[in-house]
């Protein structure tokens, strides 16, 4: 089966800043899809590879098996972008602007598509009005909107909820994993990784322009096995036995790194021992976030 | 086509918008022009037997204000969608180069002749300047402003910032337009200036569109409109191949 995107051997450098540097990777028809990392690793430049908006040094992508250059009209049919930069044309409306960009799509006749859109974004009090006139968050909805007035088989999102409240959150997400359900490949970069966590199956970790984990959720958290413990003591002095372990202090809590679960028992033993009890214990799985926090870390050692 | 349409509506609607600005004040700096140098030149200028100064002036005038304002339209669009970032939304669209660059100056042609005609019906009403060949006329300027629009369309991408397109603008179109025999008749001039305006494509513009007033003009309108014509040529595959390689628009 051809994957919604394929990127092949993608490098991008701007002058001597390498922003990507030999990205692989697959993304299957109707996965819900996050792309991960810091201030900088090179989510958006991969975005706008994709999207055309930037040219790659080396490599190449297709998009529903078109590729981006040769290609580039169907590729760019079967793909809606929402960029990370909150543009718009001050010369329109929320309805025009959406009527103008389903027509860049040759699309005719879209207000039934139109009008859904906008009530599935709370759009609709706004409709006619000015974009100038549009506060941050709402700005983010129209192109949220603009994105989809094609129907677009791949979406990608690139921080869709930065700077936008609760309530737009769940509106958009809800929407979203409707369009997914529908069969919509949906590609989105976060930097709040519980919604990564709560809405992806597969993520990619990108570092410095690399890609340094590529997994289902599900696989990247199990990898980590150091679970960890935390705990309210009658003693403020840990046994020595169990300095080595201890990740953080903060108040009265203690948090303990443990491999596995019979380390509980150990750890209790010790301090069953020492004479010091138990006021309060909880067991922390690690999530995506500690997976992330390793990723970014481990591989700063390792390039160093 | 959907597409291309939808983008020359887009750009229609934005001069559109504004045409307090984009249309109306042209016309009125051109009627401007119309008075001073008229005031002025009067009875200096010695142009073609039985044509007086106002009467030559008149077409010369309503071509520089097509020429101007197709350049106008096409760079301004573009540099402020590039400036306020919303040039994505036609980036991302898969609308082909040919189809936004012939939106582009359409839709620049399209105001040229607005403002054009705005200056030519004002003219009217205080002068009577027959059209006496009004398919040749009608020829220049379409594919005058089609040249300028294109030129506004390299320039837009090429800018970064305002200022660099207001260069362009006053040491490329301004000189350029003011030296290509407006004001004056070429034979009014010294001969190494009247050699040195056979290299302004834009004299040709002019001196043709004019010949449609008259019939009357410098050199033949067919070697004015095979240079105009080839200008174009060369100037639109120019940005066409520009707006293909992503050059200042896709990094
Ligand atoms: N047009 C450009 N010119 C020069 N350098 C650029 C350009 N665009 C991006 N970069 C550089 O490429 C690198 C990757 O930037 P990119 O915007 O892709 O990061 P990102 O992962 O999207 O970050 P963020 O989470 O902050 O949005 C950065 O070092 C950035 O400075
Ligand atoms: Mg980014």
């Amino acid at each position: 089966m051809i994957p919604a995107i394929e990127i092949k051997h993608v490098s991008k450098h701007f002058g001597t800043v390498r922003a990507l540097t030999d990205v692989n990777l697959e993304i299957y028809k109707g996965e819900f899809f996050a792309l991960l990392g810091p201030n900088g690793a090179g989510k958006t430049t991969l975005i706008s590879i994709i999207a055309g908006l930037s040219i790659a040094s080396k490599g190449s992508i297709s998009v529903m098996g078109h590729d981006v250059i040769t290609q580039y009209r169907d590729a760019r049919r079967m793909l809606g972008v929402v960029p990370q930069e909150l543009v718009f044309d001050p010369f329109f409306t929320v309805r025009e602007a959406l009527v103008i960009q389903s027509g860049y799509y040759g699309v005719k006749n879209n207000d039934r598509w139109i009008d859904e859109i906008i009530n599935n974004l709370d759009l609709a009090d706004k409709a006619n009005t000015n974009m100038r006139a549009l506060s941050g968050g709402m700005k983010r909805r129209v192109l949220v909107a603009q994105a989809l007035v094609h129907k677009p088989p791949v979406i990608i999102l690139d921080e869709p909820t930065a700077g936008v409240d609760v309530a737009l959150r769940q509106t958009l997400w809800r929407f979203i994993k409707q369009l997914n359900q529908d069969g919509h490949t949906i590609i989105l970069t976060t930097h709040y990784l519980e919604e990564a966590e709560a809405l992806c199956n597969r993520v990619a970790m990108l570092k410095q322009g690399r890609i340094v984990a590529l997994d289902s959720i599900k696989n990247l958290i199990g990898r980590i096995l150091n679970h960890s413990l935390r705990l309210r003591l009658s003693s403020s002095q840990l046994p020595a036995a169990l300095t080595k372990q201890l990740i953080s202090k903060i108040g009265d809590y203690h948090v303990l790194k443990i491999d596995d679960y019979f380390q509980v028992e150990s750890v209790l033993a010790v301090l069953r021992k020492a004479n010091i009890q138990v006021l309060e214990m909880q067991l922390l799985q690690p999530d995506l976030e500690d997976v992330f926090v390793n990723m970014m870390n481990n591989h700063e050692t390792e390039s160093k | 086509m959907t597409g291309f349409l939808t983008l020359l509506h887009k750009e229609l609607a934005r001069f559109g918008k504004v045409s307090l600005q984009t249309v109306l004040a042209p016309i009125i700096a051109t009627l401007l022009y119309l008075l001073i140098f008229f005031q002025v030149l009067e009875k200096h200028i010695e142009v073609y037997p039985d044509i007086s100064y106002i009467l030559f002036l008149i077409p010369g005038l309503v071509m520089m204000s097509i020429l101007q304002n197709a350049f106008a339209n096409a760079s301004s669009s573009l540099i402020q969608s590039k400036i306020s970032g919303n040039i994505v939304f036609i980036l991302v669209s898969p609308l082909s180069y040919r189809e936004i660059f012939f939106a582009y100056v359409l839709a620049s042609v399209i105001r040229g002749f607005l403002v054009g005609l705005g200056v030519y019906l004002v003219a009217l009403l205080f002068f009577s300047v027959p059209v006496s060949l009004p398919l040749w006329a009608l020829l220049f300027a379409i594919i005058g402003s089609a040249l300028l629009g294109a030129l506004g369309v390299i320039a837009g991408i090429w800018a970064e910032k305002i200022d660099q397109l207001a260069a362009f603008q006053n040491f490329i179109i301004l000189p350029l337009t003011l030296l290509s025999g407006v004001f004056y008749p070429l034979h009014s001039l010294p001969l190494i200036w009247r050699q040195l305006s056979h290299f302004n494509p834009f004299f040709y513009m002019i001196d043709g569109f004019r010949y449609g007033f008259f019939g009357v003009s410098d050199v033949s309108p067919y070697i004015s409109l095979i240079i105009v014509s080839s200008c174009f040529l060369v100037v639109s595959s120019l940005a066409i191949q520009l707006l293909r390689n992503g050059y200042k628009l896709r990094h």
